[in-house]
């Protein structure tokens, strides 16, 4: 329950950031830049440009989990379709799909996702794109395998007795019984998402300033870890708050939902 | 035996053929990579000039012959940032990633087997709790971050060890603390799980009951066995480690593979980068093979005929 706790406090404050946020996260004000944790005003002190760190950390937020959620939905959406027509059809459909899957994972994730955002080019929507390229796969590879087990069990035998077209059994019959593994998953694949995202940025690619990213504000707090250890110190923190709150929600889901676990 | 031996060189001969067409069509959404090699202010004669002596006017299939015979003799073209060839600039940045690769395999296995088999024996106990909580911790930190906290506390503030940079020993130690935060966390949750499935089975307590020592039923019988899903994972994360470590080396300035790519892309280099990307997915394939053959020597019980 803790992992839910942490993920609804990142929610409502991604939610609601206008009104957490003491003061716009691109206004800069330039006498106060550099200001300690703590000084007036500024509860994570401010960054190179003067602005408030703790309202970046806030809208920042807002990057994370839209890039997050919108990723593992439209990449569970197509990894799902393409898991179950490989699983179902099999021969060489199977072949070629489990193929592509290879080859695609033969590639390091972070490096296929950096290619493709430097071909695509650098901004949020890219990434998305980037994310959704790369993310595709591990759904694809655990519903085929979820449906390589369910195609040959009684009931999806008696669909097809009664004569019911594939397309049907499976998006009625199967679909509804590998839901829970694409829930799991998904969780956990939202953190890795994220903490993907927050990389793509601090490494020069994607989210590109002066937008409120995590990723790119602990770029910039790298280049200033001498004179004001803060810069980096709360971006990072929030992302790896984040990032264990949906591992533990995702590990609970997996306990609660699973059967063979939670026996 | 030998059968499968052949089958499976050929499906990774397969693999790697589809990453290198993978590779040559990259290449193309990259933009006109003429346009690449010449100054900003080339003019259209120029530009057609060299389209034509680089052979880009002929037709896709042409091109992907020519560029698939020459990747065979491992002639990936020059870089377009530095005066040697993209295969020498790769190859000369591989020793430096698996100096720090293999290391931090090494010391992830050292530390995280002895905590999995602890953990799994004394399930429940404090030091699994105490476990439990680190490696799930070890997981979520991004290893970009931990680097950076790393060198705020051991560089900056108590300026014991430097910022980064490769050549001796005290260069190593963070970037491996990096490293291995990750991966051991991620051996010990799987030696703790499998360990556990192995200790509910029968010949565990046929070896309990013939009154071996628990040391020996632990690491004799039940870690023997688990280590088949260890090694598919390490077989996993050392191919990811040879080209993932792309962060680390950012962040400590390591002069290996990883950092190469990020430099090439920034420099949108892509010769460099497509041939690290090849290479890479080289290592991969291999490293499934020798994963799959080590199995053999592992569990004899397995066999491929």
């Amino acid at each position: 329950m803790l992992g839910f706790a942490i993920v609804l406090i990142v929610i409502i404050s991604s939610l609601f950031a206008p009104f957490i946020a003491p003061s716009d996260p691109n206004q800069a004000n330039r006498p106060n830049r550099l200001q300690p944790p703590g000084s007036p005003g500024h509860i994570f002190g401010t960054d190179q440009h003067g602005r408030d760190l703790f309202s970046r950390v806030i809208f920042g937020a807002r990057i994370s989990l839209f890039v997050g959620l919108v990723t593992v939905l439209i990449a569970g959406t197509i990894g799902t379709v393409v898991g179950l027509f490989s699983g179902y059809f099999g021969k060489w459909l199977d072949s070629v799909i489990m193929r592509l899957v290879d080859v695609w994972l033969s590639f390091p994730f972070i490096l296929l996702a950096l290619i493709i955002n430097a071909i695509l080019g650098m901004g949020l929507r890219n990434v998305v794109i980037t994310l959704i390229i790369t993310g595709w796969v591990i759904f694809a590879r655990l519903v085929r395998g979820e449906v390589l087990a369910l195609k040959n069990r009684d009931y999806i035998q008696a669909a097809k007795a009664l004569g019911q077209s594939e397309l049907k059994i499976i998006f009625f019959h199967i679909l509804p019984n590998v839901f829970t593994p694409i829930i799991i998953i998904s969780s956990l694949q939202i953190s890795q998402i994220i903490i993907a995202e927050a990389t793509i940025s601090f490494l020069g690619f994607g989210v590109q300033p002066p937008t409120a990213a995590w990723g790119n504000m602990l770029s910039d707090g790298r280049n200033f870890l001498f004179n004001a250890w803060w810069m980096a110190t709360f971006p990072g923190l929030a992302l790896a708050f984040t990032a264990l709150g949906l591992n533990l929600f995702g590990d609970w889901l997996r306990d609660t939902l699973d059967p063979k676990i939670s026996k | 035996m030998q059968r499968y031996l052949v089958k499976r060189i050929f499906q990774m001969l397969i693999v790697v053929f589809l990453a290198l067409t993978a590779v040559f069509f990259m290449q193309f959404l990259a933009g006109d990579p003429v346009i690449l090699l010449l100054p900003m202010d080339a003019t259209f004669e120029e530009i057609a000039e060299m389209r034509e002596r680089l052979g880009f006017d002929d037709s896709i299939f042409v091109q992907y012959f020519r560029f698939v015979s020459r990747a065979l003799q491992g002639d990936f073209g020059p870089s377009l940032r530095h005066p040697q060839t993209a295969i020498q600039l790769v190859l000369s940045r591989v020793p430096a990633t698996l100096e720090l690769a293999l290391i931090a395999v090494v010391v992830s296995l050292l530390v995280a087997i002895p905590i999995g088999v602890i953990s799994a024996a004394f399930r429940g106990s404090w030091f699994d709790q105490v476990a439990i909580v680190v490696t799930v911790f070890g997981q979520a930190v991004p290893g970009f971050w931990l680097g950076i906290m790393l060198i705020l506390f051991f560089s900056v503030t108590l300026e014991w060890l430097p910022t980064g940079g490769r050549g001796e020993l005290n260069n190593l130690i963070l970037p491996i603390i990096t490293l291995t935060a990750f991966y051991a966390a991620r051996f010990a949750r799987m030696t703790r799980s499998t360990v556990l499935d192995v200790l509910n089975t029968d010949y565990i307590r046929t070896a309990r009951a013939k009154g071996l020592s628990e040391r020996r039923v632990l690491y004799k019988h039940a870690l023997r066995n688990a280590s088949i899903s260890i090694i598919t994972l390490l077989g996993l994360q050392l191919g990811q480690l040879l080209g993932g470590a792309v962060v680390t080396e950012t962040v400590f300035y390591w002069p290996g593979l990883g950092r190469l790519l990020v430099q090439s892309l920034l420099n949108r280099d892509f010769p460099v980068v497509f041939t690290g990307v090849f290479f890479i997915a080289l290592v991969h394939a291999t490293l499934n093979l020798a994963v799959d053959l080590f199995y053999l020597v592992v569990d004899p019980r397995i066999s491929y005929d």
